[in-house]
């Protein structure tokens, strides 16, 4: 319980550094709604076209807003050296994981939850609880990679060169997941249609939070 | 240093007796297959080149752990050097496989699942290699490479399942379902041998200059 309580106050921090600062969900929501206009010019709005590309637009929408929320996660942690403060903190690594992955994982879901209604009215779609579910849970494993690949990159000289280069590999077979389940989701189909890709997302989730909570410690040690 | 030295001169020997061997093989000694016709010897430089590429993956992960435990640098060199060759091989493999699917298939690259695969992998490798070369001094550089490591290494076979449910249309691999004739078979293992062997010469070369590398800067150090 602790534990717990620990992390969500580091959670709670960044929240209320962001409810100052406004740096994250503000500007990252204007760059979502940019991807989305720049994408119908690049499809048009054929509804035919639509259908075969909402899914796939929606996703690398997504992932590039969460590389750029998650590029800002540890920048002003280093910049005003709150991460030298959070390490004096008798706290363990892990809880520092765990709080600042809350973090970002909350910003992300704040940035989606606004975000997808605009695509759906924009793009005249469906949203589905089934959808809802797909986007939250692809967002966990975008955020348990993406934290881990954030504190590592701000420590590199190309900062924010680096976290895409290193995220979008990784994060391929949630890609794949998402995209694959959205469609399915779009068109309406069952759960039993999308639980294939609902596993490989889950078990992704699972495994990346674990490996992620494990090797942490080695990214922040100095 | 003598010992590496030696070490190095009977792997070069081994490897040079494989290599040899395999041309032969290759070249002269296996049939031509029925229906791809002559471009499917390919094939004998194509399967140890995506071989090598897994196998010297499988070392950054195992070199990558051991140093995030041990902190001995020779764990480090010994990941780093791997993923310097394996980077080489896996930019050959995709290459080769490109070559090959031009006149079978006829078009260069197909999105299907072993390629995807392959493509992520290198990719994975091409991130290993970028931080470490971004990372503001070595150290770092080392343990955020380590990081890399590990989580690609375990990313590998969830892209391949994924691809591999995505886009189900791959010829199977032909070897394991005994489809592979005798000499054709025998031609695949010696030219195996031959890569792996060229493999372990190519880590212990790039690891012995590593080496050398730091203990020039160490002595440089001294000096000052």
């Amino acid at each position: 319980m602790r534990f717990w309580r620990k992390a969500i106050a580091i959670t709670w921090k960044d929240v209320l550094s962001e409810m100052r600062t406004r740096e994250i969900v503000f500007s990252v929501l204007v760059f979502t709604f940019l991807v989305i206009v720049t994408f119908n010019f690049a499809f048009g709005n054929n509804p035919g076209t639509m259908e075969l590309v909402a899914a796939g637009m929606l996703w690398v929408t997504f992932a590039f807003a969460g590389i750029l929320s998650l590029n800002r996660a540890f920048v002003a942690e280093k910049e005003e050296g709150c991460l030298e403060g959070l390490m004096v903190c008798p706290v363990s690594r892990e809880v520092i994981y765990v709080g600042k992955m809350l973090g970002s994982l909350l910003f992300m879901l704040v940035i989606e939850a606004i975000a997808l209604p605009i695509f759906a009215f924009l793009f005249n779609l469906s949203l589905s609880l089934q959808l809802i579910i797909i986007t939250v849970l692809t967002t966990i494993g975008f955020v348990a990679v993406g934290t881990i690949f954030s504190a590592l990159a701000v420590n590199t000289r190309a900062r924010e060169m680096i976290l895409p280069i290193l995220f979008l590999p990784i994060v391929a077979p949630i890609i794949i997941g998402a995209v694959e389940a959205s469609k399915l989701a779009l068109s309406g189909e069952s759960w039993g249609a999308m639980a294939t890709w609902l596993q490989i997302i889950g078990a992704f989730d699972a495994i990346f939070l674990g490996v992620s909570f494990l090797v942490f410690a080695f990214v922040i040690e100095e | 240093m003598e010992n590496r030295k030696t070490n190095n001169r009977w792997l070069l020997g081994l490897s040079l007796v494989l290599m040899i061997a395999a041309l032969y093989l290759i070249f002269l000694y296996v049939p031509t297959e029925e229906t791809m016709g002559v471009v499917q010897r390919i094939f004998y430089f194509h399967v140890p080149l995506a071989w090598v590429s897994f196998l010297a993956f499988f070392v950054v992960f195992l070199g990558s752990i051991l140093y995030l435990w041990k902190r001995n640098s020779k764990w480090d060199i010994l990941a780093s050097s791997s993923a310097e060759v394996g980077a080489v091989f896996t930019t050959l493999f995709l290459i080769t496989g490109s070559i090959w699917a031009k006149p079978i298939w006829g078009a260069w690259w197909t999105w299907s699942p072993r390629l995807t695969t392959a493509m992520i992998l290198w990719l994975i490798y091409l991130a290993y290699l970028l931080v470490r070369a971004y990372a503001s001094d070595d150290q770092r550089g080392a343990r955020f490479a380590a990081i890399v490591g590990i989580i690609g290494f375990i990313d590998v076979p969830i892209v391949a399942l994924a691809i591999t449910l995505w886009r189900t249309q791959h010829p199977g691999p032909v070897v394991f379902q005994g489809g592979l004739a005798p000499p054709m078979l025998l031609t695949l293992l010696v030219s195996l041998a031959a890569f792996t062997a060229l493999y372990l010469i190519l880590v212990t070369q790039v690891a012995g200059l590593k080496k050398d590398r730091d203990e020039v800067m160490r002595l440089k150090e001294l000096l000052r």
